[in-house]
């Protein structure tokens, strides 16, 4: 019953846009609760929206969530399944996408490349799904883009990324490398007057890829110098001699993006070792309130991570959805950089579909580039035509209850730029 | 380099001595449960890592239990959660061996693929159990923050406590198997496994006991690292590989040979390490080692086990 009341709000708001007119408002919105469905198909007939057999019915549209729900990187996968489900449950207690309940297949992709292939051959071929939220890491993604491409499928992508890549078939709702990167350093050139980096990552694509960028950033663009650059090995956890090269180089800020279990170890020696936020600047891009549960608070004080979004961003779309996401997935939850970006993933869908008013998914290609959403809650996104969003960099500092203050913002949106050029 | 005076040059290389000595005590603590195992019974135990992980998880249950119930206690627990990790995982060790090695004695390569199983089988148990994020222990005070003997050296007092239980480990171990009854039947049975049984040793409690045994220094070795890292249902895979390399370049079965190839190793590592990077010093490392097993399939201390 709650759910019928619920419905009925946004279609009326919708009926009173359309051609219907106020004359028959009141007989309508009383057949409403009796068959919303036989309404939406009046003004949105499944044969108009959907000519390409997509999973679409006169009530229903069905799209994927295509995550690692097990193995290495369900740890990090779970806050984007958590997110888009939320995104997906609120769109429907809002009416849903043309009149249209929005269902959900999960798939799991185990943190294996080889089956994220093969979970999303099987969503747009056997479930032929509208849309599919989905990918982590960038060896998964790039395992199903050709499939993506070949089937004509849309993948809306959450993680913050090394950037060089640009599908038709992708929409990129992370930061690219150049984003994130180029925007914090310039930070730490200006601001906290760092001259000389010091690099240091896990050994693997999206490290290297960023600290190539980084290192021509400092040396050819600021006129900076890199004093050292290091990657050790996914779970490498004695940082001892890492840390002692530090020492022996004094540099004045830190760049970092080491990952996972490493991360705990990395901050918590530098930590043991008497480095910390009072004697040394150190700015990450691996660190979201993700990671910082694992590591503790203690440990990353006076730190800083150049994101777009933190969960202490004080603006009222981002109360709104920090309260709706704890309240669904509990008060102890937190809210990293890429569990925001999840968020987006399928509002930007329903806002393309409604703007083409149709599924196909060309159609919607057609119509993403120039969407805009003021209800985001890093603030304002919009789609450029290259798949990515134009997005604010924000340079975050760690308290340590674990959450980070906003130190700085960038005056204006960043625009996107996978291909960036003189840094590849 | 020109700016630094000898005296920070000198502080700076004490620390790094240091730096490598930490690695030695975390590869040895890593590599001892896995040198009985492997050595005394020429199991490979695949699932080395998942025991160390059991031996995390215990700890990290107690660390809450503690929070929860006596948060007085939260200074000192880490002491009693060693004995408690020590035993789950030595309990687990135990059934696993009733239940599955003991029927693959004579088959070292399905001891491989079976305990490979297993692993597998214990990390989806975990993540079922646990859930898949990380977990990590509060550290107590007096384990954070460093010891300064001068001005300019930090040694941190976490690596000097896993040094000290690493020194106390190894040494019970080796009394364990150089002055104990039980080391000598174990001794016994490695040598020759019929003599042994003819002269009334119960060979298969000696193995059952091993194996737990190796288990159980294992889980020792999973809760001194939930103070170094996080732990999740996968950990146990980045350790095995290190583990390994050090059990077989020392030399299977001799504990002497363990402890210097874990030293080599960690100081080998950690020089090249300072000096070139870690990736970089990661791969030289290897290859040293890939050489010297060329020369010496044996390992660097080769003794006699049973064939």
């Amino acid at each position: 019953m709650s759910r019928a009341s619920t419905e009925r709000d946004p279609l009326l708001r919708r009926l009173r846009r359309s051609v219907v007119g106020s004359l028959v408002l009141a007989p309508l919105a009383l057949s409403l609760a009796a068959g919303g469905s036989a309404l939406a198909n009046e003004e949105w007939p499944t044969e108009e929206v959907n000519t390409t057999g997509l999973a679409v019915t006169d009530d229903t549209v069905t799209v994927g969530i295509l995550h690692s729900l097990s193995g290495t990187m369900a740890i990090s996968e779970t806050g984007s399944v958590e997110a888009e489900t939320l995104a997906i449950e609120q769109i429907n207690a809002q009416g849903g996408v043309l009149g249209r309940q929005i269902q959900i297949i999960q798939e799991d992709g185990a943190s294996d490349w080889p089956t994220f292939a093969d979970r999303s051959r099987k969503l747009l071929r056997q479930d032929n799904v509208a849309a599919v939220f989905g990918c982590w890491t960038s060896a998964s993604r790039k395992a199903v883009l050709p499939i993506f491409e070949r089937e004509n499928g849309m993948l809306f992508y959450p993680t913050f990324y090394e950037g060089l890549e640009q599908s038709p078939n992708v929409i990129y709702t992370g930061q690219e490398a150049t984003q994130q990167i180029l925007a914090g350093l310039d930070w730490a050139w200006n601001e906290k007057g760092a001259r000389s980096f010091y690099l240091i990552g896990s050994d693997y694509i999206w490290p290297r890829t960023s600290m190539k960028i980084a290192r021509i950033h400092i040396e050819d663009v600021l006129g900076g110098t890199v004093v050292g650059e290091d990657y050790y090995a996914l779970g490498h956890t004695s940082f001892g001699s890492a840390i002692n090269r530090v020492r022996l180089r004094r540099p004045d800020m830190i760049f970092h993006a080491v990952v996972g279990g490493s991360n705990v170890a990395w901050h918590r020696q530098l930590n043991a070792a008497g480095i910390n936020g009072e004697n040394q600047d150190m700015l990450a891009i691996s660190v979201t309130e993700d990671e910082v549960l694992g590591i503790g608070g203690e440990n990353v004080e006076g730190f800083y991570s150049s994101m777009k979004y933190f969960q202490s961003l004080d603006n009222e779309n981002n109360k709104a959805f920090v309260e709706a996401f704890k309240e669904r997935w509990g008060d102890d939850s937190v809210i990293g950089d890429v569990t925001q970006a999840a968020y987006l993933g399928p509002w930007l869908w329903k806002e393309a579909v409604e703007r083409s008013g149709s599924f196909d998914i060309d159609a919607i290609r057609e119509h993403l580039p120039g969407i805009e959403l003021d209800t985001a809650p890093e603030g304002y996104v919009k789609v450029h035509p290259n798949h990515h969003l134009w997005s604010y960099t924000r340079i975050g500092k760690w308290n340590r209850d674990g959450q980070a203050t906003v130190v700085w913002e960038s005056p204006e949106l960043i625009e996107p730029d996978p291909f960036p050029e003189g840094y590849q | 380099m020109g700016d630094f005076t000898t005296q920070e040059l000198m502080a700076i290389l004490a620390m790094q001595g240091f730096a490598g000595l930490s690695l030695f005590s975390v590869l040895l603590l890593m590599a001892l449960g896995l040198a009985i195992i492997y050595g005394q019974m020429r199991v490979i135990n695949m699932a080395h890592g998942e025991f160390m992980v059991i031996g995390a998880y215990a700890t990290y249950l107690f660390s809450t239990f503690i929070t929860a119930q006596m948060p007085g206690m939260l200074d000192y627990y880490l002491i009693l959660a060693i004995p408690f990790a020590f035993l789950a995982a030595f309990v687990v060790g135990w059934i696993v061996e009733f239940l599955l090695i003991r029927h693959l004695y004579h088959r070292p390569l399905d001891t491989l693929l079976a305990t490979w199983g297993l692993a597998l089988i214990m990390q989806q148990a975990f993540r079922s159990g646990f859930g898949a994020r990380e977990v990590s222990v509060r550290l107590p005070d007096w384990l954070q923050g460093s010891y300064r003997p001068t001005m300019m050296i930090d040694i941190p007092i976490n690596g000097l406590a896993i040094m000290v239980l690493t020194i106390l480990v190894t040494a019970g171990v080796a009394w364990l198997l150089y002055k104990s009854r039980w080391g000598l039947r174990v001794r016994c049975t490695t040598t020759n496994r019929e003599m042994a049984g003819a002269v009334g040793i119960n060979t298969r409690n000696v193995d059952r006991l091993t194996f737990a045994l190796g288990c159980g220094i294992a889980g020792i070795a999973g809760a001194a690292f939930t103070t170094i890292s996080s732990t999740g249902p996968t950990s146990g895979s980045l350790y095995i590989v290190d583990t390994f390399l050090v059990v077989v370049f020392g030399g299977a079965g001799s504990l002497l040979g363990t402890v210097a190839s874990a030293f080599t190793i960690a100081q080998g590592q950690s020089i090249l390490d300072f000096f070139i990077g870690g990736s970089m010093g990661k791969v030289i490392t290897l290859l040293i080692v890939v050489a010297i097993l060329m020369i010496r399939p044996e390992g660097l201390f080769a003794s006699k086990v049973r064939r």
